[in-house]
C-alpha cells in the first residue's frame, strides 16, 4: 500500500498560555488525524518555548496553535520569532480560535499562514493544510 | 370491540392513540412523508412525534412533581417563583483594570441589574500574578485583574457589600479571592454576616471540562471544605460553592451529561464536606448551582426540571439530611457562549431570547443572557444592555411568569423531564462504581465522555445534520469582524507597575509572617481560611498566596490526552 501524501505530513496542534478552553484544538486536531496526518497534541498550558521545542524535537511540518484567550497578538509572534532563531522558519504556523477579523492581516504579515475563525469547519482546515503544509524533511 | 374494563379512559386513549397511528397517521406519512427519517435533541436524544398519556404511564404526579416549593422540586424551589420574585438578573462583567470594572459595575446597577457578577482574567484564574512571565498577553483580557487586596478595594469602590449581592467567579484561587471580598467588607465596616453572594469555587469541573486548576484534586477538595467550614461559622449568607455543569456544556457535553457530571461533582462536594466533619444541614443550603442554557429548547427545561428532582434525591437517600432545606436545588442559568454566532450577529439576540426562556422556564433563580458580540470579544456597554433587556422583557412582557412551573404535566415535557432524569441516574452509577467522582477524573472518564460528544456534534455540523443559522446554513456574508470593546495596550504593563509599587510599599515584616503562617498550616490540618485572610490584609498577592500553597500541595498536571 503506497502512503498518502498526508501521512508524510507531521502536525503539531498547541494549546499556548493560560486559556483552558481546548474543545476546538482537540476537535481539530482529531480531524486531521482522522484525515490521515500525523498529529501531536501538545496538551494545555504550553509556554511558546515548549511547543517551538516539541516541534523541533518531533521534526513537524507544520504547528496549529488554538487561541481563545486574546493573547494572540503576543503568542504568535513570538513563536514564529523562536522558530526563525532555530532556523526553523519553514515549519507553517497557523491557528484559530476567537481572533478579531481586523487583527488577522497583522499576524500574517508576522508570518502566520492562515487563521480560522469561529464558524470554519473541520473539512476547511484540513484542505487547507493539504493545501499548504508540505512535508520538509526529504 | 368494546374493552372489558368499560372504557375507562386510559385503555380508550391507549386504543385512541394506536388507531390514530394506524388510520390518520399513516394516511399522512403515506402521502406525505416526515422532513427527516429521525428527530432528536440537539445533544442526539431521540424525540417522538406525539406524546400521550401512553408517555406517563405509572407516573405519579404526586411522586414525581409534587407542588412548589416542597419535595422533590421538580416545579421550582420556591411555592410563588416568579409571583413572589423575578430571578435575579445578573450579567456577568469583568474587563481592562478594576477601575474599568468598577465602572462596569456601577453603569449596570444604575441600569436596573440587581446583583454584580465578576469575571476575572485568566492570570487570576490561574493563581498568578500579573507580573508572571505566563500572565503575558492576558492580564485584563478575558476579565477583570486581580493581584492584590488593593485591586478589590478599587473593584467595589463606591458599592456598599451590604447592599448587593455578588457572584465571583473563580475556583482555583476561590478562597484567596473570597478572603479579600471579606477584606473590602471589613473596610468598609459591613460585619461579615451581612454579605451575600457566591463563588464558584468548583474545582472537579475545572479538571473536567474549563482546565483553570492549580493544585491536585485531595488537596483543593482540602481548601474548599476548609473555605466552607468558614462561612458556614462566619459568612453564613454566602453560597460557598456553585455546583458548574456550565463550562462541561460549553466543552461539548450534551444535556444529559451536563446534568450528571455536574449532579456527581454535587456528590463529590458533600462527601468530602462530610468526611471533613461538617454537618450536612449547615452546609448543604449554602450550595448552588450553575447551568447552561443551550438552544434545545424543551430539553433544557427538563435538565433543570430533572435536576432538581434527582438533587432532591441524592440528598435525601444518600445524604439523609432531614431538612428540606438542604434538598433543594437552586442555580443559576447562563445562556450558551458556545451557540452564539460571529456569523450575523444580530441573530444571537434571537438565540439568548429562547435560551433565556428555557431558563425560565425551568426555574432558574438567577439569569446571564450573553450578549450578541460576545463570540468574540467582552460586550459593549450596547450590547450588554440589549442582553439585560431581554430579561426583562421576558419578564416584563410575556406573561410567562404569571404561573409556576406552567409546563408541568405535558406529556412532552414530563416524558423528557423522566428520560433525563434516568440518564443523570445511570451516570451516576458508573461513577460510583469507578469509586467517585476523582477516581472518575483520574482515569479521564467526564474528559472523554466530553470529548466524544463535542467531536461528534461537530462532525454532524459539518455535515449539514445540525444546522447553524447563518454558518451552515442561509449563510450570507455578514459576519462579526472586530472585537467591539478593545483591551488598550496600556493594561498590562499598568498592572504591572501598580502590582511592582505595591510590593515595595507594603509592610514586609506582616507579609512575610503572613505567608509563612499560611505554609505551616497547609501542612497541619489548621482551617486555611484565616490565614490566607491575614495574608490578604498584608497585601500578598494572589500569586504569593497560591504559591504559598503550592509549595506543600504541589501543582496539578494533566495526564495525557488522548484524541
Amino acid at each position: 500500500m503506497s502512503t498518502t501524501r498526508e501521512q508524510n505530513v507531521r502536525l503539531l496542534v498547541g494549546k499556548v498560555g493560560l486559556d483552558g478552553h481546548d474543545r476546538g484544538a482537540k476537535i481539530i486536531a482529531r480531524a486531521l488525524r482522522d484525515a490521515g496526518f500525523e498529529v501531536i497534541y501538545t496538551g494545555l498550558h504550553q509556554t511558546p518555548e515548549m511547543v517551538v521545542a516539541t516541534a523541533l524535537q518531533e521534526d513537524v511540518d507544520g504547528i496549529g496553535l488554538s487561541l481563545l484567550s486574546g493573547a494572540h497578538n503576543t503568542i504568535f509572534p513570538k513563536i514564529l520569532r523562536l522558530l526563525t532563531e532555530k532556523s526553523s522558519s519553514d515549519v507553517v504556523v497557523f491557528g484559530g480560535g476567537i481572533i478579531p477579523e481586523e487583527d488577522i492581516p497583522t499576524l500574517k504579515r508576522a508570518g502566520v499562514r492562515q487563521i480560522f475563525t469561529p464558524g470554519a469547519s473541520t473539512q476547511e482546515v484540513v484542505d487547507w493544510v493539504k493545501a499548504n503544509v508540505p512535508p520538509r524533511r526529504r | 370491540m368494546k374493552p372489558k374494563n368499560g372504557g375507562r379512559t386510559s385503555t380508550v386513549t391507549s386504543r385512541g392513540r394506536r388507531d390514530w397511528e394506524e388510520t390518520t397517521l399513516r394516511s399522512a406519512v403515506g402521502k406525505k412523508p416526515e422532513r427527516k427519517k429521525e428527530f432528536t435533541t440537539v445533544s442526539n436524544l431521540p424525540i417522538e412525534g406525539l406524546y400521550s398519556p401512553e408517555d406517563l404511564k405509572g407516573w405519579d404526579p404526586a411522586a414525581k412533581l409534587g407542588f412548589p416549593g416542597e419535595p422533590p422540586f421538580t416545579r421550582g424551589v420556591h411555592p410563588t417563583m416568579y409571583r413572589g420574585r423575578l430571578w435575579t438578573m445578573r450579567q456577568f462583567a469583568g474587563f481592562g483594570t478594576a477601575e474599568d470594572t468598577n465602572k462596569r459595575f456601577h453603569y449596570l446597577l444604575e441600569h436596573g441589574q440587581t446583583g454584580l457578577s465578576v469575571a476575572f482574567d485568566l492570570p487570576t484564574l490561574m493563581g498568578r500574578d500579573s507580573d508572571d512571565p505566563q500572565a503575558e498577553g492576558e492580564v485584563g483580557r478575558e476579565g477583570v485583574a486581580i493581584d492584590t487586596l488593593a485591586d478589590m478595594e478599587v473593584l467595589f469602590k463606591g458599592i456598599p457589600l451590604d447592599r448587593v449581592s455578588t457572584s465571583m467567579t473563580i475556583n482555583a484561587p476561590a478562597a484567596v479571592v473570597l478572603a479579600m471580598y471579606l477584606a473590602v467588607a471589613e473596610k468598609q465596616g459591613v460585619p461579615l454576616e451581612k454579605l451575600e453572594g457566591t463563588v464558584q469555587n468548583d474545582i472537579l469541573k475545572e479538571y473536567i471540562a474549563q482546565k483553570e486548576w492549580i493544585y491536585p484534586p485531595s488537596p483543593s477538595l482540602r481548601i474548599i471544605t476548609d473555605m466552607v467550614a468558614f462561612c458556614t461559622d462566619r459568612v453564613p449568607k454566602w453560597n460557598t460553592i456553585s455546583i458548574s455543569g456550565y463550562h462541561i456544556r460549553e466543552a461539548g457535553s450534551t444535556a444529559a451529561q451536563e446534568l450528571a457530571f455536574t449532579l456527581a461533582d454535587g456528590i463529590g462536594y458533600v462527601q468530602a464536606c462530610v468526611e471533613a466533619g461538617l454537618d450536612v444541614e449547615a452546609f448543604a443550603p449554602r450550595l448552588s448551582f450553575f447551568f447552561n442554557a443551550h438552544n434545545d429548547f424543551f430539553e433544557e427545561i427538563a435538565k433543570l426540571r430533572a435536576a432538581r428532582r434527582v438533587w432532591c434525591a441524592i440528598m435525601r437517600e444518600r445524604f439523609h439530611a432531614k431538612s428540606p432545606r438542604s434538598w433543594m436545588l437552586r442555580t443559576h442559568v447562563q445562556t450558551a457562549g458556545c451557540s452564539l454566532t460571529a456569523q450575523q450577529p444580530i441573530n444571537n439576540v434571537v438565540r439568548v431570547t429562547l435560551q433565556a426562556l428555557a431558563a425560565i422556564m425551568g426555574g432558574t433563580q438567577s439569569l446571564h443572557t450573553n450578549a450578541l458580540d460576545e463570540t468574540l470579544a467582552l460586550p459593549t456597554e450596547d450590547s450588554a444592555r440589549i442582553a439585560l433587556r431581554t430579561q426583562q422583557i421576558i419578564a416584563e412582557e410575556s406573561g410567562v411568569v404569571n404561573t409556576v412551573d406552567p409546563l408541568a404535566g405535558s406529556y412532552f415535557v414530563e416524558a423528557l423531564t423522566d428520560r433525563l432524569e434516568q440518564e443523570a441516574w445511570n451516570t451516576i452509577r458508573r461513577i460510583d462504581e469507578m469509586g467517585g467522582i476523582v477516581p472518575a477524573i483520574e482515569q479521564g472518564f467526564p474528559q472523554r465522555e466530553i470529548a466524544e460528544a463535542s467531536y461528534l456534534y461537530q462532525r454532524q455540523v459539518d455535515a449539514g445534520e445540525k444546522i447553524v443559522v447563518g454558518v451552515n446554513r442561509y449563510a450570507e456574508g455578514d459576519n462579526l469582524r472586530s472585537a467591539t470593546l478593545k483591551i488598550g495596550p496600556e493594561v498590562e504593563p499598568g498592572q504591572v507597575a501598580r502590582l511592582k509599587a505595591l510590593r515595595k510599599g507594603r509592610d514586609k515584616d506582616r507579609h512575610t509572617k503572613a505567608l509563612k503562617r499560611l505554609e505551616e498550616n497547609a501542612r497541619t490540618k489548621e482551617n486555611l481560611m484565616p490565614a490566607i485572610l491575614e495574608a490578604v490584609r498584608a497585601y500578598a498577592s494572589v500569586g504569593e498566596i497560591c504559591g504559598a500553597m503550592k509549595t506543600v500541595f504541589g501543582a496539578y498536571r494533566e495526564g495525557k490526552v488522548q484524541l
